[in-house]
């Protein structure tokens, strides 16, 4: 039987040995959400499409729909976000985990994602074009995300009550800053700068972002993981082998 | 659904990797009408392999003794160390004949995404050998895709303060293959990597 083919824009976020020769292939596409497919013999030196489906590639894909995985057909390569990140080790490490990020906030496979898919994107494509620090790229894509999915930080007003801020205390559990009369034992006390760093990258004030202190990136950047972390429920795996130190080419 | 020993032969055939049920049924019957002397001399090979064999104490490749036959051969290069990701990469490299030197390998390569990072591969046994000082050149043999260029990143990134020379393997054109058909970051590598006649 004849299974129907489909043409998408599409982001690799992983791939994972087949057999022998083949790989599966999760792809972020612009149109159908998450999906997964076979990509055969690509692991052999001969494979004519095999470079541009490694992780972090955007490509022009053509599969063939099947009952439990696709299989690609066809691809072409459109910005192959990966070889950026090849002589840099700190900016491999934040796309694996802005690519994991992208898998577990689409649950659902051929769900449409196009907020989350641009937003992804953007992130490797800033990240590829080396101009922003790699901890701020990641930061704001994991804040981003987060609020595409409904939870994003309480960064001004009260996360239990909506008393306006500012506030000092910021609580994982509830959500964000809390004001003194919601704040919960052990809630944390995050610098103001700290505070301003993660408002700036949510809303995309890159100018503030980059005047921002590394020792104030360094702290924003624990609350942003641990926040992603507590409503994940199950941690990222890539996330904690981010490698923190600033890229050489930047 | 069949019952007893072959039932069992099947499922445990099931669990190794690339074969289905299908396939493993098909294998447990091959097993049922091949020859007894065949079947022992398999079951054997499988006991002797799980009991005899294990890593070499210095490059971690498989050995059968403390050391690897390598590692023992007094006629290779100690000051040349290639990195390879597992140990079936020792021997495709092997079979070029273009290398004398020493081996070391690494269980795998950095992959985030699979919680695999640094410490989860012999790096630390690594900066041990070379810290040695016999080692004046380090060639990193790790795939050539995103994983093993990122690993063979990290590598260089730790020992070229330790003053020793850092190669990568070449990338480019297969052998044998039609230009038209090599995906842009092959060509790109193949341009970089481009040599003088």
């Amino acid at each position: 039987m004849r299974r129907p083919l489909y043409r998408d824009d599409a982001l690799v976020l992983r791939v994972q040995r087949l057999g022998e020769a083949d790989r599966i292939i999760t792809l972020l596409t612009r149109r159908h959400g998450r999906v997964r497919a076979v990509a055969k013999g690509v692991r052999k030196t001969t494979s004519r499409f095999g470079g541009r489906l490694e992780p972090f590639g955007l490509v022009d894909v053509q599969c063939s729909e099947g009952s439990t995985l696709d299989t690609v057909t066809q691809v072409e390569g459109k910005d192959l976000f990966g070889r950026h990140f090849l002589d840099d080790y700190p900016r491999y490490t934040a796309a694996n985990a802005i690519a994991e990020t992208a898998e577990r906030l689409t649950p659902v496979e051929r769900e449409p994602a196009l907020r989350l898919y641009l937003l992804t994107v953007g992130a490797l494509r800033a990240l590829a074009g080396r101009e922003r620090a790699t901890t701020l790229v990641l930061d704001a894509y994991l804040l981003r995300a987060m609020a595409h999915a409904g939870w994003a930080p309480a960064l001004r007003d009260c996360a239990v009550c909506a008393n306006p801020g500012p506030h000092r205390a910021f609580s994982i559990a509830a959500g964000g800053v809390v004001c003194p009369n919601c704040r919960p034992p052990g809630a944390a006390h995050p610098s103001q700068a700290s505070l301003d760093l993660m408002c700036a990258l949510l809303e995309g004030d890159w100018v503030a972002a980059d005047a921002s202190d590394v020792k104030v990136r360094g702290e924003s950047s624990g609350f942003v993981a641990a926040h992603l972390q507590w409503h994940l429920e199950r941690g990222l795996r890539s996330l904690p082998l981010v490698d923190r130190r600033e890229s050489q080419n930047r | 659904m069949y019952e007893g020993a072959i039932q069992d032969l099947i499922d445990e055939l099931g669990r190794l990797p690339g074969i289905g049920p299908k396939s493993a049924q098909r294998l447990a019957f091959h097993v049922l009408s091949a020859d007894t002397t065949d079947i022992k001399r398999l079951a054997a090979a499988l006991t002797r392999v799980k009991e005899e064999v294990r890593f070499c104490s210095t490059c971690y490749n498989v050995a059968e003794a403390e050391q690897c036959r390598i590692c023992r051969d007094p006629r290779r290069r100690d000051d040349a160390l290639c990195v390879v990701e597992e140990p079936k990469d020792v021997i495709a490299i092997e079979r070029t004949n273009e290398f004398r030197g020493r081996y070391h390998v690494l269980g795998g390569a950095i992959n985030p995404l699979e919680g695999i990072g640094p410490d989860q591969l012999r790096i630390r046994e690594l900066m041990a050998r070379l810290s040695s000082g016999d080692v004046s050149e380090l060639i990193l043999a790790t795939d050539p895709n995103t994983e093993g260029e990122a690993t063979a990143t990290y590598l260089a990134l730790m020992v070229k303060p330790m003053g020793i020379t850092v190669s990568r393997l070449a990338s480019g054109l297969p052998v044998g293959g039609d230009l038209e058909y090599a995906d842009e970051i092959t060509l790109g590598r193949a341009f970089e990597g481009r040599r003088k006649l």
